[in-house]
């Protein structure tokens, strides 16, 4: 392939990629989670042993990672709506974009120790 | 430029003399893709359009329905830690809790595989390929919308 054919897009196309690759993770989850909470229909130890695999380091990375993803395409889907509803959305998708990722920061800064802090006493200690 | 644009002469034969006059009108030409009783009905609805305003609106109803979800299982009091059968139960004796979790499992899972059906149709392009990757998705989700439901309305507290 000849050097600089491939479109490698800017903020509008990198933000669509990521709502894809997100939106899929989230759903594929989503199948998961609903099958783990039927488990209450089994008896209690058993929602109550698989419950307890969430509960461990790994998986509480893996939760981290699920709200990272949550929190991004629920922000920018949010731009999304705004691009498509609102008159003045698509001139400003760029800005709205940067706004979407500064909220993301704070929020995944938020969720740190709450997500995460339970996981790090175990492995750390307190 | 002044020379010739200034006079009659400027008329060019055809412009000034009209085939049709009020006793011999010219002939009705209509307009092009005119709806008449020849054109074929549309066979295909507003199907894409209701999904991608559904999109939209289940999208905000799922904001909030969603970090609602993460805020009371994975931040408050004591985040994950709490989550286990007794605290299900707990919730879901409450009738707000019971529809808030159902309409989240609804609109999830439509959001969701009207999501995944736009990623078939984009990438899977043999029409085999999405059919058959469409008939499991659609098979995955009624199965999980009906298992989800049950579970909501069946939840027993006193199972053991």
């Amino acid at each position: 392939m000849p050097a600089g054919t491939l479109y490698r897009g800017r903020e509008g196309m990198w933000s669509w990629v990521a709502h894809r690759v997100t939106g899929v993770l989230i759903f594929f989850f989503l199948f998961v989670h609903v099958l783990d909470t039927a488990l209450v229909r089994v008896s209690p130890e058993a929602y109550d042993d698989v419950v307890a695999t969430y509960k461990t380091p790994i998986v509480a990375l893996l939760e981290y990672g699920l709200v990272a993803a949550i929190l991004f395409h629920a922000l920018n889907g949010l731009r999304v709506i705004a691009v498509d509803f609102w008159s003045k959305g698509p001139r400003l998708q760029k800005q709205m974009l940067w706004g979407v990722m500064i909220i993301w920061i704070i929020l995944m800064i938020g969720a740190l120790y709450p997500v995460l802090g339970h996981a790090a006493a175990e492995l750390f200690g307190k | 430029m002044s020379s010739d644009t200034s006079s009659a002469q400027a008329i060019g034969d055809v412009e000034g003399v009209s085939l049709y006059d009020v006793d011999n009108p010219a002939p009705y030409i209509e307009a092009p893709r005119k709806r008449t009783g020849k054109t074929p009905r549309s066979t295909r609805g507003n199907f894409e359009m209701a999904a991608w305003l559904f999109m939209r609106l289940s999208g905000i109803v799922l904001v909030v329905l969603v970090i609602g979800h993460l805020l009371i299982q994975l931040v408050l009091d004591g985040g994950v830690s709490k989550i286990g059968f007794a605290f299900v139960a707990g919730r879901w004796a409450s009738p707000f809790w019971q529809v808030w979790d159902l309409l989240m499992l609804w609109l999830a899972m439509l959001h969701g595989t009207n999501g995944l059906r736009t990623v078939i149709n984009d990438y899977a392009e043999r029409a085999n390929t999405r059919l058959w990757l469409k008939g499991l998705l659609y098979t995955a989700t009624v199965f999980t919308i009906i298992l989800g439901t049950l579970v909501i309305f069946t939840f027993d507290p006193n199972i053991r």
